[in-house]
This record gives structure tokens, C-alpha cells and sequence, in this order.
């Protein structure tokens, strides 16, 4: 038997605890929102309709699968305010990661032609803007598009505008937050498949007579299909569910999905129309979900 | 032969304005919080006035404490547990339950917050558990240890296996050649993976609101609930706080796996 497989054997064990874990704290917990979201509301604490107590045997059991109902998921269907977060939800991801592509090119581009020991710095300063708290940046951005803030103040100055431009509060400073905070996620899956590119490949493609945007365009880009996929996906997921970015900067007209799971979750209390929602912005992620997961794993399992 | 892949004007430009963009503002408000003015946008002097307001803010420094205590709480346990998974599953071969596994790992890494959070609580109120310190730490270990997982399991991967075999091929055991090859090897990487995770502990709004009970509040919540209220320059002052502590953190793990990886290779912050 090859060492190899002799290591394998204790390394299978040390996945126990982890596994234990996220079977508890993570697998488990699905079941609770879908049971919940099949719960009636109730008023009371806490504010639901227990569906099923297993203790109570078989009889109470079909009872209760008897008074499973989908009613908050007709709610969903029927109440524009939920289709319309919905839609909102997806058009905001679809804009934002779109922008997010188009800023990120060229920044992980440029990254990726550096002379190799700048490469390395510059990773590091990508990356270190993500340490810093997500509503720490945010907030900074507040302070810029406020009323009275910098960036009224230098257009002002600068005489490009007569009197202050309501920024906060519009769907334009949200998309601000949103590029500003998922950038690093952008640019890194970006820059790694743009550094692992051979540049004899595209000198081949200029020497034969390519002029640069078609060099770009029929090497460069395709060659880094991968990273832009890791890309959109990194950023497109989580910025469906998203839920602090538009709370603070967008207007309150329209909701994103996160927000009205959290509006009704905090403020109205109805729990099970939560759950609902929940699971209804899962079945929307489900396919974006499994293609990260397979991305991720070739990545981490197959070497890189 | 035509060069194409030096640096052009365009690729200066797109990086100086991208580090501007990432950048500018953090200075911003960090200048900021040292305004003796009480508008955020009048520049009147340099002062430490917010920082002595700030200190009178029982509120909030019990807020700090909390999020301080959960951070280095759930940070350890995920750096653990982590670590064990990216054991599993790069070296682990093929065991039962294997997709499964690694499905749980990466899911939450991108899964809209909101849910993760939502989810943990209705596990928590069905367990009639009392929600506060522990209910938090708990469920920012299982984000985290997600990330740990994906930092530790991708050093592993670049590791050159013939190590740990030579070990075993000279008499260790498994687990002494995983102890005296790999363990030392992969110390940057699970160091790396510990500052991740105290970090995302320490920045995570959403998941704490949703699993912390009443009176114990995060300093992202505390925060929160303040910008709502619109921009005040005491928050510009734990923010900068917060920026530091980080900045610190981040230092002493970047020496640390500096030290201790002799081959000068560190491994990858993310």
C-alpha cells in the first residue's frame, strides 16, 4: 500500500468534527426555514405555528402534513411588493456585476502585465481594502456623497454643477457601494487566470497582423473565460441576497429581495413569510450556486 | 518581433485609478475622525475630540467588547475545524459523504447572508437556546471555518506531497509526519486563515443581527443602528479604531508567516 493511502486514512477522520458541525449548523437549519415557511403566522412568541412536534406521534404527524400550507409562497406569487424585489434584486445583480466586470478588466489587466516582483504589491493592495469592515467602507462612502459632502463640494467648486446633487438615497450610490465593495472579488479570479496567460500567445497574434483591440478581443478575452466566470459568480450571488448596501445608500421605493426578508423578519415579524422568502431567493440561486460550487471544487481539488 | 505585453499608458491608468477609487475614501474618513469640527464637512483644525466622546460611550465600548470576545472566540474554533476539513478533503482521498461535504464548505462562502443568518436563528429559537455570546460565535464559526477551509486546503494543495511520504517512508506514522512535515508547513496559511476569519467576525453585520439576542449588541450593529442616524464624526472615530486594529492584525500575521515559512513563500491572504 502506497504511503499515500496510508495517509488518507487518518486525514478521512480528521473530517468528523467538521462535518458534524456543518451538518448541524448549516444543513440543519435549511430544514427549519422550509418547515416554517410552510408554518402559518401566528402572533406570539415566537411568531409562528409550530407545524410538527415529533414527539406526539404518528397521528399528530399527519395532522400536521395535513395542515402544511403554501400559503406565504401565494403571498410571494400574488403580492406585487414581493415580485417586485425579486426583479429588482436581479436586475441590480445583473447591472452591478456587469459594471463590476467592466471596471475589474482593466485594473486586473494592468495588474497582470507589471513586472512580476510590482505583481505580488499589488495583489496585496487589492486585497487589503477587504479586511477593512464591509460597513466601515460604506459609511465612508456616506461621508463623500452626503449633501454637503466632498464630492458636492469639488463639483461645486469646480463649477460643474450650480447647487448640491442628491446622491444618497439613489439608485446611482448604490451601485457606487456595491462596485466599491465586491471589486476585490473581481479583480483576483480575474488577475489570476490573466497572470497564468502565456504573452508569447498574444505577441504571436500582433506579429500575424492583429491590430491591439482585436488581439484583445479574439486572444486575450477568451483566453481568460475562466476567471471572468469565477468573477461573475463571486460577485452575482451574493449581491442578490445583498442587504446592507441598499438599506444605506438606495432609496426606500424599492426594495431588494434581502431587504424585504429583513423587513419582515425584524419589523412585521412574520416570520414564516420570511422563511418563504428565503427560500424562494434560494430556488433563484440554485443554478449560479452549483456552478460556483463546481468551479470552486476543480479549483481546490484538481490542482491549480 | 512587436512587444504587446509591457505596461501601456491605459494599463497605468486603470491601476492608479482603481488603487485611488479602493483607497480614497478609507483616508477620508479616517481624516475625518480627526476634525475638531462637529460638521463632517467643515475642516476645523486637527483634534482628538471624537476619540474622548467616543470613550464616553458606554454603549458602544460594550458593543467593541462583545464583538472583540466573538471574534477571538469563533476565529479559534474555525481556524480548528477548518483546518481539519482541508485535511479531509485534500488528503482524505475518497470517503462517504465527500460532496457533501465539500458542498457545505464552499456553499456559504458566497451564500446571500441574509439566509445564513435567518436560518441559524430559527435553529437556535427550535433549540430554545439563549441567544447572546454563544449563539454568535457559533454562527460565525460556520462562516468562517468555510473560509479557513478554502486558504488552508489550497497551501495544502501546493504542497509537494513527496514530503510527507519520505517522512512516512522513514518510519513516522501518519499522524507524526502530518505533526513534523505538514503542520509547519501549512502554519502561514492557517495563521493566515485565523486573521481571515477574526476579520469577517469583527465586520459581519447581518448574520450577528439576526442571531444575537437583546442587550448584546455587535459594534456592526451598534455602528449600524448610528449611520442610520446620518454620518457622525465619533463613528468616523471607531471606524478609524477598528481600521488600526485590523491594520495591526494583519502586520503581526504577515510577520508571523513570514517567520515561520523558510522558503519565504507566504500564503495567499484570500
Amino acid at each position: 500500500m502506497s504511503s499515500r493511502r496510508i495517509f488518507a486514512r487518518p486525514a478521512r477522520f480528521a473530517a468528523i468534527a467538521p462535518y458534524v458541525w456543518m451538518v448541524l449548523f448549516f444543513l440543519v437549519p435549511f430544514a427549519f426555514v422550509l418547515k416554517i415557511s410552510l408554518s402559518q403566522t401566528a402572533i406570539a412568541q415566537p411568531p409562528y405555528e409550530p407545524v410538527f412536534d415529533l414527539t406526539a406521534g404518528w397521528e399528530a404527524l399527519r395532522a400536521a402534513f395535513a395542515a402544511l400550507s403554501i400559503d406565504n409562497f401565494k403571498l410571494l406569487g400574488s403580492d406585487d411588493i414581493y415580485v417586485f424585489a425579486y426583479v429588482r434584486s436581479l436586475t441590480v445583480a445583473i447591472t452591478a456585476t456587469a459594471l463590476l466586470l467592466l471596471i475589474g478588466y482593466p485594473i486586473a489587466y494592468g495588474m497582470a502585465r507589471l513586472p512580476k516582483r510590482w505583481q505580488g504589491v499589488a495583489m496585496v493592495l487589492v486585497i487589503v481594502p477587504f479586511w477593512t469592515s464591509f460597513l466601515i467602507r460604506i459609511y465612508a462612502w456616506i461621508n463623500i456623497l452626503q449633501h454637503d459632502g466632498l464630492l458636492n463640494q469639488i463639483l461645486l467648486a469646480l463649477h460643474l454643477v450650480g447647487q448640491p446633487v442628491v446622491w444618497l438615497s439613489t439608485d446611482t450610490a448604490m451601485y457606487i457601494g456595491i462596485v466599491y465593495s465586491y471589486l476585490p472579488f473581481m479583480i483576483l479570479p480575474l488577475y489570476a487566470t490573466l497572470a497564468k496567460m502565456e504573452p508569447v500567445l498574444e505577441e504571436a497574434a500582433s506579429d500575424l497582423g492583429a491590430r491591439p483591440w482585436q488581439v484583445f478581443w479574439l486572444v486575450t478575452f477568451p483566453l481568460s473565460l475562466p476567471g471572468v466566470g469565477a468573477g461573475v459568480l463571486l460577485c452575482f450571488i451574493p449581491i442578490v441576497g445583498e442587504f446592507v448596501i441598499p438599506d444605506l445608500l438606495a432609496g426606500s421605493n424599492s426594495l431588494m429581495i434581502g431587504q424585504t426578508l429583513w423587513l419582515e423578519f425584524f419589523t412585521n415579524k412574520d416570520w414564516p413569510v420570511a422563511s418563504a422568502a428565503a427560500i424562494a431567493l434560494l430556488v433563484v440561486l440554485l443554478v449560479p450556486l452549483l456552478l460556483y460550487e463546481r468551479l470552486q471544487k476543480r479549483q481546490l481539488e484538481q490542482g491549480r | 518581433m512587436r512587444k504587446v505585453s509591457g505596461l501601456s499608458r491605459f494599463n497605468i491608468a486603470s491601476l492608479a485609478l482603481g488603487l485611488a477609487f479602493l483607497y480614497l475614501p478609507i483616508l477620508i474618513l479616517v481624516l475625518y475622525s480627526f476634525n475638531a469640527s462637529r460638521l463632517v464637512t467643515v475642516w476645523g483644525g486637527w483634534s482628538l475630540h471624537w476619540y474622548r466622546e467616543l470613550f464616553n460611550d458606554r454603549a458602544m465600548i460594550e458593543a467593541a467588547w462583545m464583538s472583540l470576545r466573538v471574534a477571538v472566540a469563533s476565529a479559534t474554533i474555525a481556524t480548528l475545524l477548518g483546518t481539519l476539513a482541508a485535511v479531509a478533503l485534500s488528503r482524505g482521498e475518497r470517503f462517504r459523504g465527500r460532496t457533501l461535504f465539500s458542498g457545505m464548505l464552499y456553499a456559504p462562502l458566497v451564500m446571500p447572508e441574509v439566509i445564513t443568518g435567518l436560518s441559524l436563528l430559527l435553529l437556535f429559537v427550535a433549540l430554545n437556546a439563549e441567544r447572546g455570546f454563544w449563539t454568535v460565535t457559533i454562527a460565525h464559526t460556520t462562516l468562517t471555518m468555510c473560509f479557513v477551509a478554502v486558504v488552508v486546503q489550497s497551501r495544502l494543495g501546493s504542497l509537494d506531497r513527496s514530503l510527507e511520504e519520505a517522512a512516512m517512508d522513514l518510519g513516522c506514522n501518519p499522524v507524526r509526519a502530518f505533526i513534523a512535515v505538514t503542520l509547519p508547513l501549512i502554519a502561514p496559511a492557517i495563521v493566515a486563515g485565523w486573521m481571515l476569519a477574526f476579520t469577517l467576525s469583527l465586520d459581519d453585520l447581518v448574520i450577528a443581527s439576526f442571531t444575537t439576542g437583546p442587550g448584546s449588541a455587535t459594534l456592526p450593529i451598534r455602528i449600524y443602528s448610528e449611520v442610520r442616524l446620518g454620518v457622525k464624526p465619533e463613528i468616523n472615530a471607531i471606524c478609524t479604531l477598528v481600521i488600526a486594529l485590523i491594520a495591526v492584525v494583519i502586520v503581526i500575521a504577515s510577520l508571523a508567516s513570514k517567520l515561520s515559512s523558510s522558503q519565504g513563500e507566504s500564503a495567499a491572504p484570500l
